[in-house]
């Protein structure tokens, strides 16, 4: 069994709750071997969310938007009881929090918020999202939206999905004095990816012709605006940079994922994972096997060679329909894993209302794992179903991550939550 | 309102749908002045929410032998003389294993009685021209089927009236109600559903072909028409699962065709009783009814990615006792004079199928053509519809050739599932702005192939909303509701389809449109 790897903590998943329970393992001296696809890392906005917003309950109603997350929670938890917010507390909740971002600020990304209130920060279509932790390089944006000083926002001609206009268009009912651009990068033309420009930016070359080209938009402005492409690695160094070169406020604006700041994230936990003694298979499946004297056994597959793990717990973090955690079928919604029975409604017909934009959110978006307190997911029994297996993130129960502004709350807080219950 | 405007034309045709519009052709070229209006747009109805499908007649033999030789002649006709909107793909009846044997033996000798071509074909050999037949196919007949585009159709006949005498065509515009005056309408109000202003609209005669609507319309007017509705849902594949038409070769029922159209196939119908013709919402129950009843005659309709599904109500006109779900009564066409309910420039031309739409058209001129007192002769059955190049875009797969021919990199392709370029969408954007207003993404989804392949529109439409803003169509968060409403429009058809990889791309679509653009809550910000 020269290929057998035994460790503490197997971790299912590597999306944000799967690379936050390794770094929470790590730091607890945990040994940890982890598997999953570190791309879907990629398709994060960058944006923290803890709690945005409280759905409807009534047919017509409308959802309430959360301006400080704390004091909203117990009405979360009023109205949907079964959040998995109920399994953390508000200290477990920023201790979660702090430890994550320490990470990524030892890894170069710096992190801010994390106080009383919500950030208001654009999205790509110039829509003001609610988030509570954002990457440094964005958080600038809230400054400009309180000012007056001229603003102008830059795209790039083959940039898709992308429209300085629509930014400005949609910003301006809200903020005077911004104005859209678009400039046209030096190279072949064509399509423009985000993640190549970032590239490009992290030499002094790249940096000083990308300069070259802004300085006759940006003209007598205090304030650039750019999609998410200022370098992957250090991005406040390359941003101090190019605010020198133009004499201008820079802050950057999420492009749509998978895009710059998720691969920074993506890059950051890949690259510190062998520094944390973390045994990572990337863009491999780890597959459940069974338990075998107080041990879990899984298989990891994806290459030629295959590895058993033998595991003292295994942590569930695999995500939704997206990350693959969740299938749905035409007769019902199955979890892929190990086959544990899903929180559901009856039949298909209730999994999503006729209207998209109903604010009460579609019901599939709720299904999921039960849990018991210790986070760990019940079987048909109502049991839990092995001693020492928890879940953590999207894939529980009771959070519609979309509608309420929970995502990257829910993965994190949990996947804390979940390894501090370990043996 | 006393500033509200007139229009004045020979003939107001109520209602897009291809009946409709080839009325307004069939007169344009009577040298008939048009004005077509639709509460909606284009083919909004029935004429929409079909199969595309072109009968040979086949699908009729069995119970109605009269439908079936009117399919056939119709089909010929179409088939010369709008060969752009017709894919002659030809159609197979299939049976299998524990079908009627009986009417598996009839089905030749009553093709023959109708003028039908049937040859039979080895089910061995019918697996090989179609691999994805049943391997207990038992019987197998080919006959003259073919695949139709209805959008192209409907929109070539109000280009081809444009633009032989200037009729004109004005969508979002209904009519409110009639001034009627000594047994003649003298004016119909309308009112444009998106700005609420009221137009006069004063014409010679009036038709309704408001399909399934046309019971409503007529009441307007003083007039009655008794109708049944019944409502039948169809499913797109993501991709053409045949190269000819398949039907089970049995008696009429659920989920029993499929249809190619370009690089997909629509498998249907359904077919249940409804009290409004408004109610063309497709159900999650229908949806797997058609399933689990194609999947016996072709296995892969159990597991192919399904990537929307839709649904038509079919006017039906109510004769007899009207009991049953719609299939029992005849889907024969009616033309109502309405001079019984005393109204001399009124008249009624609903029931019908798409395959037979141009007869329709033209008994329904000839009647209002003699009433006008003109007396040059129909010729749609002899007279090739012209193409208009504004049409391009509505077919399946055919983009991708114009951009493969003329690729540009400064053209990005913006509809990926599609291939629809940058420079389309300008192109179309031009095309409407002279006669729609206000164009946005729903506008382009008519025009074009957006929105119809597997996203659905939920990711091109993001990107395509972009291109608006750049190009100054939107400058303002009106935008933002424009793509709303076009992706919740594009959700009705996604939903009752939400399972494995299309569930997957939702929840993606939702994440980015909901979790990120906050799309759901742009109104009632009010900070």
């Amino acid at each position: 069994m020269a290929d057998t790897i035994h460790c503490d903590l197997a971790i299912i998943g590597t999306g944000i709750a799967g690379m936050a329970a390794a770094v929470f393992a790590a730091n607890r001296g945990m040994s940890v071997a982890q598997a999953g696809n570190t791309g879907s890392l990629a398709y994060t906005t960058g944006y923290f969310d803890l709690l945005g917003s409280i759905p409807a309950t009534d047919e017509g109603g409308k959802a309430t938007p959360v301006n400080e997350p704390f004091k909203a929670l117990p009405e979360l938890l009023n109205v949907f009881p079964q959040h998995p917010y109920r399994f953390v507390d508000e200290a477990e909740m920023r201790e979660a929090f702090t430890e994550l971002t320490d990470f990524l600020i030892r890894s170069g990304l710096r992190y801010e918020g994390g106080g009383e209130t919500n950030h208001r920060l654009p999205s790509p279509a110039g829509t003001l999202k609610r988030t509570w932790f954002v990457p440094a390089t964005m958080r600038p944006a809230e400054e400009m939206l309180a000012g007056t000083e001229e603003c102008v926002i830059v795209d790039f001609a083959g940039l898709k999905g992308f429209s300085a206009r629509q930014i400005a268009a949609n910003l301006s009912p809200k903020r005077a004095n911004l104005r859209g651009e678009t400039v046209r990068l030096p190279g072949p033309g064509g399509e423009v990816y985000a993640e190549n420009v970032a590239r490009m930016l992290e030499t002094e070359r790249g940096r000083e012709s990308f300069a070259k080209v802004l300085q006759p938009l940006v003209g007598d402005a205090s304030w650039l605006g750019l999609p998410a492409c200022l370098g992957i690695y250090r991005p406040e160094d390359i941003m101090d940079d190019m605010e020198r070169r133009l004499g201008v406020r820079i802050f950057e604006i999420p492009t749509m994922p998978p895009g710059v700041p998720g691969i920074r994230i993506k890059e950051a936990f890949e690259e510190a994972s062998s520094g944390m003694g973390l045994r990572l298979f990337r863009q491999q499946r780890m597959v459940w096997e069974d338990q075998h004297d107080g041990l879990y056994r899984l298989r990891v597959t994806g290459t030629s060679v295959e590895r058993e793990v033998l595991a003292k717990n295994v942590l569930l973090a695999s995500g939704r329909f997206l990350g693959g955690g969740l299938t749905g079928e035409r007769t019902g919604i199955r979890e892929t894993v190990i086959g544990l029975p899903v929180q559901q409604p009856e039949s298909r017909e209730d999994w999503h209302r006729f209207n998209y934009f109903d604010q009460r959110g579609h019901k599939v978006h709720r299904t999921g794992l039960v849990c018991d307190e210790s986070l760990r997911p019940l079987g048909n029994d109502g049991k839990p179903f092995a001693q020492h297996l928890h879940a953590a993130g999207s894939v529980l129960a009771g959070a519609d991550w979309m509608r309420m502004k929970c995502g990257a709350g829910v993965a994190v807080t949990t996947a804390l939550a979940a390894v501090k219950n370990m043996k | 309102m006393g500033t509200r405007k007139t229009i004045q034309t020979q003939v107001l045709i109520i209602g897009a749908g291809a009946t409709g519009t080839g009325v307004m052709r069939d007169l344009a070229l009577r040298g008939v002045h048009c004005a077509l209006v639709d509460r909606s747009d284009v083919n909004a109805g029935a004429s929409g929410g079909n199969h595309g499908l072109l009968h040979s007649g086949g699908r009729y033999v069995s119970n109605d032998a009269h439908a079936a030789a009117e399919c056939r002649e119709e089909g010929d006709i179409l088939k010369k003389l709008a060969p752009q909107c017709v894919d002659k793909t030809g159609g197979y009846f299939s049976a299998v294993a524990g079908d009627d044997e009986n009417f598996i033996a009839d089905f030749k000798s009553h093709c023959e009685k109708c003028g039908i071509d049937c040859t039979e074909v080895d089910p061995a050999e019918a697996r090989e021209q179609e691999p994805h037949l049943a391997e207990d196919t038992i019987a197998v007949y080919e006959v003259p089927d073919a695949s139709v585009d209805p959008f192209k159709l409907s929109l070539e006949n109000v280009a081809h009236a444009k633009l032989v005498n200037s009729s004109k065509y004005l969508r979002h515009t209904e009519v409110v109600r009639f001034e009627i005056e000594n047994g003649r309408i003298r004016a119909a109000i309308c009112r444009d559903t998106d700005s609420g202003e009221e137009l006069r609209i004063e014409a010679e005669q009036y038709v309704n072909a408001a399909g399934a609507w046309a019971a409503s319309v007529a009441a307007q007017a003083g007039a009655s028409v008794d109708m049944l509705y019944s409502r039948g849902t169809l499913l797109v594949t993501q991709e053409r699962l045949s190269s000819r038409v398949i039907n089970r070769l049995r008696p009429p029922s659920d989920g029993d065709i499929l249809v190619p159209g370009g690089t997909v196939s629509i498998l249907g119908t359904t077919s249940v009783r409804v009290d409004d013709p408004a109610d063309a919402r497709p159900t999650v129950e229908e949806v797997d009814r058609n399933v689990e009843q194609g999947w016996p005659m072709m296995p892969i309709l159990a597991h192919t990615r399904y990537i929307r599904a839709y649904a038509g109500v079919r006017p039906l006109v109510l004769v007899g006792d009207g009991e049953g779900d719609g299939r029992s009564v005849s889907r024969d066409f009616s033309l109502f004079d309405h001079e019984d309910a005393n109204l001399s420039n009124f008249c009624t031309i609903t029931g019908g199928k798409l395959t037979t739409y141009r007869v329709m058209a033209e008994r329904c001129s000839d009647l209002v053509a003699s009433r006008l007192g003109v007396s040059a002769p129909c010729l749609t059955a002899t007279e090739p519809l012209a193409t208009v190049n504004a049409c391009e875009w509505t077919e399946p797969g055919r983009a991708p050739k114009i951009w493969a021919r003329n690729p540009d990199a400064d053209d990005p392709i913006l509809c990926e599932c599609e291939m629809v370029p940058a420079s389309a969408i300008d192109e179309i954007m031009n095309d409407c702005s002279e006669f729609i207003p206000d164009p946005g993404l729903q506008a382009l989804g008519l025009r074009s192939r957006i929105g119809k392949g597997s996203c659905q529109g939920s990711f091109c439409g993001m990107r395509i909303a972009a291109h608006l803003y750049d190009t100054g169509r939107f400058d303002s968060p009106d935008g933002l509701k424009n793509m709303q409403g076009f992706f919740s429009q594009r959700f009705k058809g996604l939903r009752p389809v939400l399972w494995e990889t299309q569930l997957v791309q939702a929840e993606l679509a939702e994440a980015l449109h909901c979790g990120l653009l906050g799309l759901e809550q742009i109104e009632g910000e009010d900070d």
